[in-house]
């Protein structure tokens, strides 16, 4: 089954919508971060977005922009995060998607990252700065190499703007639940539902929402208006907050497996 | 494609050439699309035209006087004419800009504006413009600049503009950017970003070339004859292509001066142009200092104004297409070209400044008997601290 292939039969579960922990890899170091992959999937995570670290990640608030730099400093090159991703995937058998920002991936060459990412094990790639306007080299190296590329829209896209994202068949829409960048939120988003409903009215691919989700309860109130949920910060935070790698993966598996249940229908 | 000539606008994607577009979040694309068309708008609207037009004569005090340094010329042997940006209100070129976009945001009925700022001239002419139209205004400002900048932060907060400090990254200008698009991402329904230079995802650094495009028109003005060469200092580049852009059609030599911090060779500058490679960052495709993986690396300069690892998409344009060429002038050569116009012409300039006019002492003698005009951004007093400590 090829990558769009495999994160689209996660999104099709009757039970609830599928949950996908995002974070950074190579925290707390590269040497420790795939146990806490490890322990999410054993905690209920359906997927995964592993992060690439970017030394300015422009959608990101000061939680992931942290663990960001500690990856870094810790020594996490692209190759040793998408070594880690292949870990991910070889481990727990779930799809996992790269998510970085466009700056990289330029750098590498939108074939050669596509490759890469491919080559892991991955099954797709997330880039927040690349608009769809951007996207289509991207976009035609993915489909060569059989990931998907995910594709963004926000409370401020217009209707005929939903209508060209859809028309790319991105591997799922990502949709932003809330206004501002990554991080936690003490609401649920007041603009989820409008948007779940603009969304389905005009397409049949999947939409995840994704932005200032940071609990059970929001996951909750998401449940009949998405086909997946992803939750950053509040992983990355668990894990920045651990004393160390042991402690970060006991919280993460209580952190996602309340999730998880908030999902379920 | 990289040859042509002067772009009287970027195409559809908002290109010069293999440079700049619109590489932002989702959340901001539609705000980006709208403010093209509020700019085009504007541009093309008389009314808006006069009333800029009149702001920039009734509240900048301009057109900027064009002068002859002539000690300076003298002792030099190469005729320095001084395009006195420094004498605009606040003190700086950034107020035409500032202006120009406040007076759009109030158009657009956008009640907040926020703005980055490095050497915090920028942000005190947001703060300055925003004052005056009655908007709300923050600035964000990396902790490094906050201290090497002062007394510019005490003017931002007397003007009631909400310094916000940014400690991320190194904490200078590159990541007060960042913070105040993250601050856009969350609030552009109700608030316009004044972007301080030609950087940032189309139509930016089209439309604040045409908001500083001013400072080469008024030249054209006031010289009887143009002169031999142009030159200015680049940080992002806002001050240079406005003087740089109406003689882009003439014959006159510009030369463009980045900040070459403690030497090209010592990696520790500023000089995107000159030691970068193609990537994005902050929305556009551009020349930037990076590594190999694409991380985007410090940029290191006297000058906080200068101190930014890009450089506007359209510079990176015109140096490909040789129409522009780009220098470098260090921290120390900067120092001591402010020492240089302060005693004997009695004008104290802006750090930033002072790069371009280190361009034409070190090349004095390849100029001799040439008029040279030089684009004087800005004045020196907010560098002062600085300028002890280095002395
Ligand atoms: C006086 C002065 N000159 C130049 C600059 C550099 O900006 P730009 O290259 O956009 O003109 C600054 C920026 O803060 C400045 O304050």
């Amino acid at each position: 089954m090829n990558g769009q292939a495999r994160i689209r039969q996660i999104l099709g579960n009757p039970t609830g919508p599928a949950l996908l922990p995002y974070l950074t890899a190579g925290l707390p170091n590269p040497a420790a971060s795939v146990e806490l992959f490890a322990a999410m999937a054993e905690a209920g995570a359906d997927g995964f977005e592993v992060g690439v670290p970017y030394s300015d990640p422009l959608m990101d608030g000061p939680v992931i922009m942290a663990g960001g730099d500690a990856a870094l400093a810790a020594g996490t090159t692209r190759a040793v995060a998408l070594d880690i991703l292949r870990q991910v995937v070889d481990r727990t058998g779930l799809p996992a998607l790269a998510m970085t920002y466009a700056n990289p991936v330029m750098q590498r060459g939108w074939s050669s990252y596509a490759a890469d990412v491919a080559a892991a094990g991955g099954s797709g790639i997330i880039v927040p700065d690349l608009p769809f306007e951007e996207s289509e080299p991207l976009r035609a190296s993915c489909e060569e190499k059989g990931i998907g590329l995910v594709q963004f829209v926000s409370p401020t896209t217009p209707s005929e703007r939903m209508e060209k994202v859809a028309a790319v068949n991105p591997a799922f829409i990502y949709g932003v639940a809330d206004m501002g960048v990554t991080g936690e939120r003490a609401e649920g988003s007041p603009h989820a539902r409008a948007l779940s409903e603009r969304v389905r009215a005009l397409t049949d691919v999947p939409l995840v929402f994704g932005v200032g989700i940071s609990t059970p309860e929001q996951a909750a109130a998401l449940s009949g208006l998405a086909d997946g949920v992803i939750v950053g910060t509040a992983i990355v935070r668990r894990v920045l907050e651990a004393d160390d790698a042991k402690a970060a993966a006991m919280s993460l598996r209580e952190i996602v497996g309340q999730f998880k249940s908030a999902l379920a229908h | 494609m990289t040859s042509g000539g002067r772009l009287s606008r970027p195409d559809e994607q908002g290109r010069f050439g293999d440079f700049g577009g619109r590489f932002a979040p989702e959340t901001l694309m539609p705000a980006l699309a709208e403010l093209e068309e509020e700019f085009e708008a504007a541009w093309n609207d008389e009314g808006f035209l006069t009333e800029f037009r009149r702001w920039l004569s009734e509240f900048v005090g301009r057109p900027t006087p064009l002068q002859e340094a002539r000690r300076l010329s003298e002792m030099l042997g190469v005729r320095v004419l001084l395009k006195r940006e420094d004498l605009a209100h606040t003190g700086a070129h950034k107020i035409n800009n500032a202006v120009g976009q406040a007076l759009l945001a109030h158009r657009m009925g956008k009640p907040r504006v926020i703005a980055e700022t490095g050497a915090g001239q920028h942000g005190v002419a947001a703060a300055t413009a925003a004052a005056a139209l009655g908007l709300e205004c923050a600035v964000y400002m990396g902790v490094v600049d906050i201290e090497r900048q002062a007394l510019n932060v005490q003017r931002m907060r007397l003007l009631g503009t909400e310094v916000v400090p940014v400690s991320s990254g190194a904490g200078t200008l590159k990541d007060a950017v960042s913070e105040a698009m993250r601050d856009w991402v969350r609030t552009v329904e109700s608030t316009h970003y004044i972007i301080g230079s030609v950087v940032g995802p189309h139509p930016f650094p089209w439309m604040v070339r045409e908001f500083q495009k001013v400072i080469g028109e008024e030249c054209i003005d006031q010289l009887a004859e143009l002169p031999d060469v142009a030159v200015a200092c680049v940080g992002g580049g806002s001050n240079s292509i406005g003087l740089f852009y109406p003689l882009l059609e003439t014959e006159v030599e510009l030369v463009g001066i980045e900040a070459g911090g403690e030497g090209i060779e010592t990696g520790k500058h500023g000089a995107s142009i000159t030691a970068g490679r193609p990537g994005v960052l902050h929305g556009t495709r551009t020349l930037l200092l990076q590594d190999d993986e694409g991380q985007v690396q410090e940029a290191h300069s006297i000058s906080a104004g200068l101190d930014y690892p890009g450089v506007g998409p359209e510079h990176a344009y015109l140096a490909a297409a040789g129409l522009v060429i780009y220098e470098s002038a260090t921290d120390r050569e900067a120092l001591d070209a402010v020492e240089l116009l302060s005693r004997t012409e009695g004008i104290i300039p802006a750090l930033e400044s002072a790069h371009a006019l280190a361009w034409i002492t070190r090349n004095a003698d390849r100029l001799q008997g040439k008029t040279v005009l030089l684009g004087l951004s800005g004045r020196g007093d907010k560098d002062l601290a600085t300028i002890a400590a280095a002395s």
